[in-house]
């Protein structure tokens, strides 16, 4: 049984990547008669980020205190704690920030993307909109992906910003390194184009990854609700392996 | 409506907040945040070696960042690296005496240029050079010095380094 | 791709046009002659020859039917027998394995994306499960298709949505959401928004439903009105007879893939073909089956012996 799965299994990938793309040139393709759905752009973004921001700002926050105790503890083998902030800043800006920031924004935005396509579809929504002489592609679809792609960069940053914030209050308040050498080791060592810059091409990718996946997924689930529910996961799942692979794929080439 | 007013409203404010973690990544923890720190004097010095020492790293007097280095050059005649810094404007009684010592900050930082006042009665003036400097400590000649001076044969030889590395090169708090 | 779209079958499309096909068994009494695609013929939409395969069970298999313009037309059958289908083919939605369908002359399932979207902005839809957009109100449901192609003031799209939604009696809903409508209020909400643009076609896919008698009275006489008002040809697919009777000019009973009875409902109503006759006296027995196809009964129960009796 799973002998003879395989090979369809891997086609079936291969196919959905396929599909994947083709759909990504329609949405660019829909993307200028969007710009008339300008509104319906930043109702995306606020639903697609500016909702995020409770789970991301959480997150970045506890990731930049676990980072700060652990290289905390790394460091100080070799008593080097004074780089704590050169590290924790580094290791934020050139991965953790736009890969955790992805795998968060996949289970939080890109579900509810994935979802909501797919129960419009389910629910003829889409179809009552082609009849309206309204094109799904660039009234609902369009305005969500550029949504992922405008909010994405936005996280990580706020992400950054709230991780460095952890690694200091971990670092400097609680375990007593000094202030001074926390930030000027970080300012002399943090390059804005090679450290933050390219964390932002990162996270740009990133956006346009995932939420092509979501919208993917949702505009072309089945109309029930086992579809609605299998694209969901398909999501969350293609996402994170997707973000991952290609984060190696733009460290080895970016960086 | 004003449903819609308030999503566009929160949208803008997003917006706005993500770029100004943007701009604060960008300004104050990276060597941005290095750049004109208000109006400054020159010093000059000059090293045999200067290790790492790169571009807009700190220097130091008393472990407080009193300015950046401006320049690195080496001069054709003496084969000396010489180093300009920019010292802030507010530290303008510095002793003409004082010496001017590269270190590294802890064994795996970066280096910084950190001053040692003197005790003359007279400041340095802009423009001014530092009579007394000690160039970067390196840890292969410190390797290289342990090795020739103490047992050969342990491996506990790169253990020794690290213990000595604080006392070589202070980091002064 | 779901909302495929692309050019499709048309090899088969010159026989079936050639054949005169389906005729026999049918009454076409009130009928305009079948006319070349001269614009301003009587005919607004007129399909010929179309053929649809759906799950391997054909629906449509070589129907002709002429939609007259400005007028009402009714379309009736047995539940299944493809009327919403139909209403597919005609706006495009769905392709036709073979055959036309030619509104004002325009071949829909040939257009390309951009001019069949302009046809459609002149055509009113209403979903047999209304489709309303859950992410608005009622209001901005009515509005939504003003908002997306003109851009008029914010007064005059409250006026022409409250206007509508008068209409359906159910101006004080406005501020409601999808959800919080019940059935045949979402049917009704859904019929002003086909309307509120006054497209020259308006397709109602079973208005009827879930209505009480009072706004059944008022649907059928909105209907009415704005034909006779407004000029509009409306195709109301519908299976309360009587609701039809009031409001229908033209009624056709599809069964079996093809018309199987045309005429006004009067003509129908007399019931002088077994088709007619089994629809509108609602027998059990007849040329169309109650049952959806399927295999033996007893046998599907696991009573061998019952089968082979
Ligand atoms: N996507 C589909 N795939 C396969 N078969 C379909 C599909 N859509 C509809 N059908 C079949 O097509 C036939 C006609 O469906 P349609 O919805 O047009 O019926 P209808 O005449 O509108 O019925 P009702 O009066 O109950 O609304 C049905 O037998 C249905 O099983
Ligand atoms: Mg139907």
């Amino acid at each position: 049984m799973s002998r003879a799965r395989g090979p369809s299994m891997a086609g079936d990938a291969l196919a959905q990547v396929g599909a994947c793309g083709l759909f990504l040139l329609q949405i660019l393709a829909a993307l200028p008669a969007s710009l008339r759905h300008v509104r319906e752009t930043v109702r995306q973004v606020w639903f697609a980020g500016a909702m995020s921001l409770v789970i991301i700002m959480t997150c970045g926050l506890f990731v930049g205190m676990v980072l700060g105790l652990q290289l905390y503890y790394v460091l100080s083998i070799f008593g080097g704690t004074a780089a704590l902030g050169t590290v924790v800043s580094l290791s934020l800006y050139r991965e953790l920030g736009p890969v955790v920031t992805a795998l968060l924004f996949a289970g939080r935005a890109g579900t509810s993307m994935t979802a909501e396509i797919g129960l419009m579809r389910a629910t003829d929504q889409i179809e009552a909109m082609e009849m309206m002489a309204v094109d799904p592609l660039a009234y609902v679809v369009a305005p969500r992906f550029l949504a992922g792609v405008i909010a994405m960069p936005l996280l990580a940053c706020i992400f950054n910003a709230l991780g460095i914030f952890g690694a200091h209050l971990v670092g400097v308040a609680w375990l007593g390194l000094d202030n001074g050498t926390f930030w000027s080791n970080m300012t002399s060592s943090v390059d804005v184009w090679k450290d933050v810059v390219n964390g932002v091409w990162k996270s740009l990718a990133f956006g346009a990854v995932v939420s092509l996946i979501a919208v993917f997924q949702g505009y072309t689930t089945a109309p029930t609700s086992e579809g609605v529910a299998y694209a969901t996961t398909r999501t969350v799942v293609a996402s994170s392996i997707v973000v991952l692979a290609l984060d190696f794929v733009m460290t080895a080439f970016l960086m | 409506m004003t449903q819609r007013r308030s999503y566009q409203v929160g949208t803008g404010l997003f917006i706005l907040l993500g770029f100004a973690a943007l701009a604060y990544l960008a300004t104050q923890t990276t060597s941005v945040a290095n750049f004109s720190q208000g109006p400054s004097y020159a010093l000059k010095a000059r090293f045999d070696n200067i290790g790492q020492l790169k571009l807009r790293a700190p220097v130091k007097l008393a472990g407080v960042r009193i300015g950046s280095v401006e320049s690195i050059a080496l001069d054709p005649s003496s084969l000396e690296a010489q180093v300009t810094v920019a010292i802030d404007d507010r530290y303008r009684d510095i002793p003409d005496d004082s010496s001017a010592s590269i270190f590294t900050s802890g064994l795996l930082g970066d280096q910084y240029v950190g001053i040692k006042p003197g005790g003359s009665p007279d400041m340095f003036k802009d423009g001014d050079e530092f009579v007394l400097t000690q160039s970067s400590m390196q840890l292969e000649d410190l390797i290289g010095k342990f090795l020739v001076n103490g047992s050969p044969e342990k491996s506990g030889a790169a253990a020794g380094p690290a213990d000595a590395a604080p006392s070589t090169s202070p980091d002064p708090h | 791709m779901p909302s495929g779209r692309r050019g499709g079958a048309s090899a088969k499309v010159a026989a079936l046009r050639a054949a005169p096909s389906g005729r026999n068994g049918t009454q076409r009494v009130a009928q305009a002659p079948p006319s070349i695609p001269a614009v301003p013929s009587g005919n607004l939409v007129e399909v010929r020859g179309l053929a649809t395969v759906l799950g391997g069970k054909t629906i449509f298999d070589g129907l002709d039917l002429d939609i007259a313009r400005g007028k009402v037309t009714a379309i009736m059958g047995p539940s299944g027998c493809g009327k919403t289908t139909l209403l597919r083919h005609i706006t495009g939605q769905r392709l036709p394995d073979a055959g036309s369908i030619r509104i004002d002359g325009a071949d829909v399932p040939r257009l390309p994306r951009q001019a069949l979207f302009e046809l459609r902005e002149k055509i009113g839809f209403l979903f047999q499960n209304s489709a309303l957009l859950t992410d608005f109100t009622v209001f901005e449901n009515v509005a939504f298709p003003l908002r997306q192609h003109l851009d008029l003031p914010e007064e005059l799209v409250r006026n022409i949505v409250l206007t509508k939604l008068q209409a359906v009696g159910l101006r004080g809903a406005a501020g409601l959401t999808p959800a919080e409508l019940s059935g045949g209020m979402a049917r009704r909400v859904a019929l002003a928004r086909a309307i509120v643009r006054d497209p020259m076609l308006i397709l109602y896919d079973e208005p009827f439903v879930g209505l009480d008698p009072i706004a059944l009275n008022q649907i059928v006489k909105l209907i009415r009105t704005l034909n006779d008002t407004l000029g509009v040809t409306s195709i109301l697919v519908a299976h309360e007879f009587s609701a039809v009777t009031r409001v229908a000019d033209q009624v056709f009973l599809l069964a079996g893939g093809k018309v199987a009875a045309a005429g006004t409902p009067a003509e129908l109503a007399r019931g002088d073909s077994p088709w007619t006759r089994q629809f509108f006296g609602g027998e059990a027995d007849g040329p169309v089956p109650f049952q959806y196809p399927a295999g033996d009964y007893a046998a599907d129960l696991g009573f061998p012996a019952a089968g082979r009796a």
